[in-house]
């Protein structure tokens, strides 16, 4: 595939977080955090003008895109819903819960609805423990999930 | 009216700014004057939202509170349906010894005034007055160890950092807790956030490090949006900056959020993500003491360790040392979650059994079946059956049943518990998380995972593979990850051998 160019207006939006950016000491997650905020992803197009910026190789930010599960090369949904899969979370009963969810979506975990308005991801853990099964929707936590709750987060986010 | 409503991501998620909303509502519809403080939470999870209100005889709570109950907080408050009374006498909270969590949930997280009025800053200013190598033998002389996991005496890191010369030292704050089952940096960051600044800076000045980060985990949006507002306000009162209080030292640092990779908890690979890097394990020598950030000397330290040496430097080294059983000296913020009924954070000296803490405390399980197993540690954390609930809540007594206390999270199960796919899915998340350095981690998790789908098909003969395979895994993974997956599957293994008797046998 050759390399999709940035559209003027990114290739700005671009060199401004990279101004942002400038004298950090270790700038690159910042970087990467700040460029998926601009464009809901990492553009492949932008990795070369990072790189090139920082003075390091396309492979070695291509390798740090890839290496964290929160970028992504691709836009997600309009809505990311993140279920927790760990242990706290599967003690309460998350798994069924997810399972179903998952099912009645059509949907494995990361994938996309057809329509585009959300992803399900799976997170290991949010920090709600005590009051699991837990979900985020976006940047809003939500504990002590039921089967029905879950199903009506869902079917916000899906709409 | 003064009223406290949590702002800590375990109330918001079951409500609590929805609470808060119609509470400035009702009052507004009432014309009654209310202050609206937004705290940390007590800890008590299983209450949440917990509102309190100042009175005359103290702060009553209320919770879990609902939008439906916020009207009749203007009401009668004594005859409250959600009234839990003074707060501070709920014997959950009442039976804790808050040393690194006193402030939390009871101050305003966000100010200095508040944090002072507490006690805050008073070990800060006579680390000020002390010699570097002074404050480090305090800390030595604490006992305090790494309340990450690894259980390393805090002070003895220092001293390597302390002695290593170099143009420029760092103190990193790992807050990339993705342990299940812990939440305890979170809480702390969220409800009193200055303690933790004021850990680092303490930190700082004992070895000589002017610069300072906190790696903090992405799936924690609320912490990372009061520590960043928390080091704005600090600097703008001088707590941090060129001029510490006055006093001439510099002292600075910056909040870096992670980016969802659970190896990033390991230090040597939470230093190359700091740097821009894959969160690659690094092979140890060289210590990150002595080759940390940017190859400079680094203290890589804890939440809760750093924010546990302001209260040690206030109240004196003897003051914390006097907690605490063997080895393990003065407390821990223990954190009860999973299928548990009061789950929440319990910070208690070091020496409670197990079961205490599971069946006394936590009341156990919410779905009120009979606890099967609980995981303490986190994923990596050994299960324990109620056989072993006896054992005293401490490094070394958790060490000798083949468990570690880690981060100090307790994850209950109830009978319904399936063993084989908990053993399963620790090996599962090894082979997700991995950061692919080490062939025992990267290869071995994902050939565990088929050997117990093979024990589940009914292949007798995987058990003993399996065996071998975690041994191979513990004694050759290069960090915790890959060597300590081998603690959930062989526990689980040990003690619930009938879990993974193949099936074809067990028919027969």
């Amino acid at each position: 595939m050759p390399d999709a160019l940035l559209a003027d207006t990114q290739a700005e939006a671009l060199h401004n977080i990279l101004a942002q950016h400038v004298g950090l000491e270790g700038p690159l997650l910042p970087i990467l955090h700040a460029v998926q905020e601009e464009f809901d992803h990492i553009p492949a197009a932008a990795v070369p003008v990072i790189a090139d910026h920082l003075n390091i190789g396309r492979a070695e930010v291509h390798g740090v895109v890839s290496f964290y599960h929160d970028f992504r090369d691709l836009p997600a949904g309009r809505h990311v819903v993140k279920i927790c899969r760990a242990e706290a979370c599967q003690a309460m009963g998350v798994n069924q819960m997810a399972d179903g969810a998952l099912q009645k979506l059509g949907l494995e975990w990361h994938g996309t609805s057809k329509n585009g308005a959300v992803t399900i991801e799976p997170v290991y853990c949010l920090g709600l423990c005590a009051s699991g099964p837990a979900a985020m929707v976006d940047d809003t936590l939500h504990g002590r999930l039921t089967a029905e709750k879950l199903e009506t987060l869902l079917a916000e986010a899906s709409a | 009216m003064k009223i406290y409503v949590p702002l800590d991501t375990a109330a918001v998620a079951v409500g609590a700014d929805e609470v808060a909303a119609a509470i400035v509502a009702e009052a507004k519809a009432r014309d009654i004057p209310v202050e609206l403080i937004r705290n940390g939470t007590r800890g008590m999870v299983w209450l949440e939202p917990l509102v309190e209100v100042e009175t005359e005889v103290g702060r009553i709570g209320f919770g879990p509170m609902e939008t439906a109950d916020v009207p009749f907080l203007f009401d009668d408050l004594e005859g409250h349906a959600k009234a839990l009374g003074p707060v501070e006498e709920i014997p959950y909270l009442a039976r804790q010894t808050r040393l690194t969590f006193a402030r939390c949930g009871v101050i305003d997280p966000l100010s200095i005034a508040d944090y002072e009025a507490h006690g805050g800053l008073t070990g800060l200013r006579r680390a000020l007055a002390m010699t570097p190598a002074d404050v480090v033998q305090e800390v030595t002389d604490s006992g305090l160890r790494g309340r990450g996991g690894a259980g390393f005496p805090t002070g003895i890191k220092w001293n390597t950092v302390l002695g290593a010369e170099a143009d420029q030292k760092y103190i990193i704050c790992n807050a990339d807790e993705g342990d299940s089952g812990t939440f305890a940096d979170r809480m702390i960051m969220e409800g009193d956030p200055f303690t933790l600044i004021e850990g680092m800076a303490i930190a700082g000045l004992a070895v000589g490090a002017t610069k300072g980060y906190v790696y903090l985990r992405s799936e924690y949006p609320v912490a990372i949006r009061v520590m960043n507002e928390a080091v704005r306000i600090a600097r703008l009162n001088g707590l941090l900056g060129a001029d510490l209080l006055g006093s001439g030292k510099a002292f600075d640092m910056e909040i870096r959020v992670g980016a969802g990779a659970y190896v990033c908890g390991e230090e040597t690979s939470l230093l190359n993500s700091l740097e821009g890097k894959r969160g690659i394990v690094r092979a140890k020598p060289p210590l990150p003491a002595l080759e940390g950030f940017l190859g400079k000397p680094t203290v890589v330290n804890n939440v809760i360790s750093l924010a546990t040496v302001p209260v040690i430097l206030e109240k004196g080294a003897q003051h914390y040392a006097d907690f605490g059983l063997g080895r393990s000296r003065g407390t821990m913020p223990i954190q009860i979650a999973g299928n548990v009924k009061f789950g929440g954070l319990f910070e208690t000296a070091f020496g409670m059994p197990l079961g205490d803490l599971i069946n006394d405390i936590a009341g156990g399980t919410a779905t009120g079946r009979p606890v099967k197993a609980v995981q303490v540690g986190g994923p990596l954390g050994a299960y324990l059956a109620p056989a072993k609930f006896d054992t005293p809540f401490g490094y070394e007594e958790f060490t000798a049943e083949d468990a570690l206390i880690g981060h100090a999270g307790i994850v209950v199960f109830d009978d319904s518990a399936d063993m084989l796919g908990m053993a399963r899915f620790a090996m599962e998340f090894c082979a997700v998380e991995s950061c692919g350095k080490c062939t025992p981690c990267r290869i071995g998790a994902v050939r565990g995972v088929e050997t117990i789908d093979r024990i589940k098909a009914g292949d007798s003969a995987a058990v003993e593979l399996l065996t071998d395979l975690c041994d191979t895994m513990k004694e050759g993974s290069l960090c915790a990850l890959g060597g300590f997956t081998p603690f959930p599957v062989m526990s689980a293994l040990e003690q619930f051998p009938e879990e993974f008797t193949p099936a074809k046998e067990a028919a027969e």
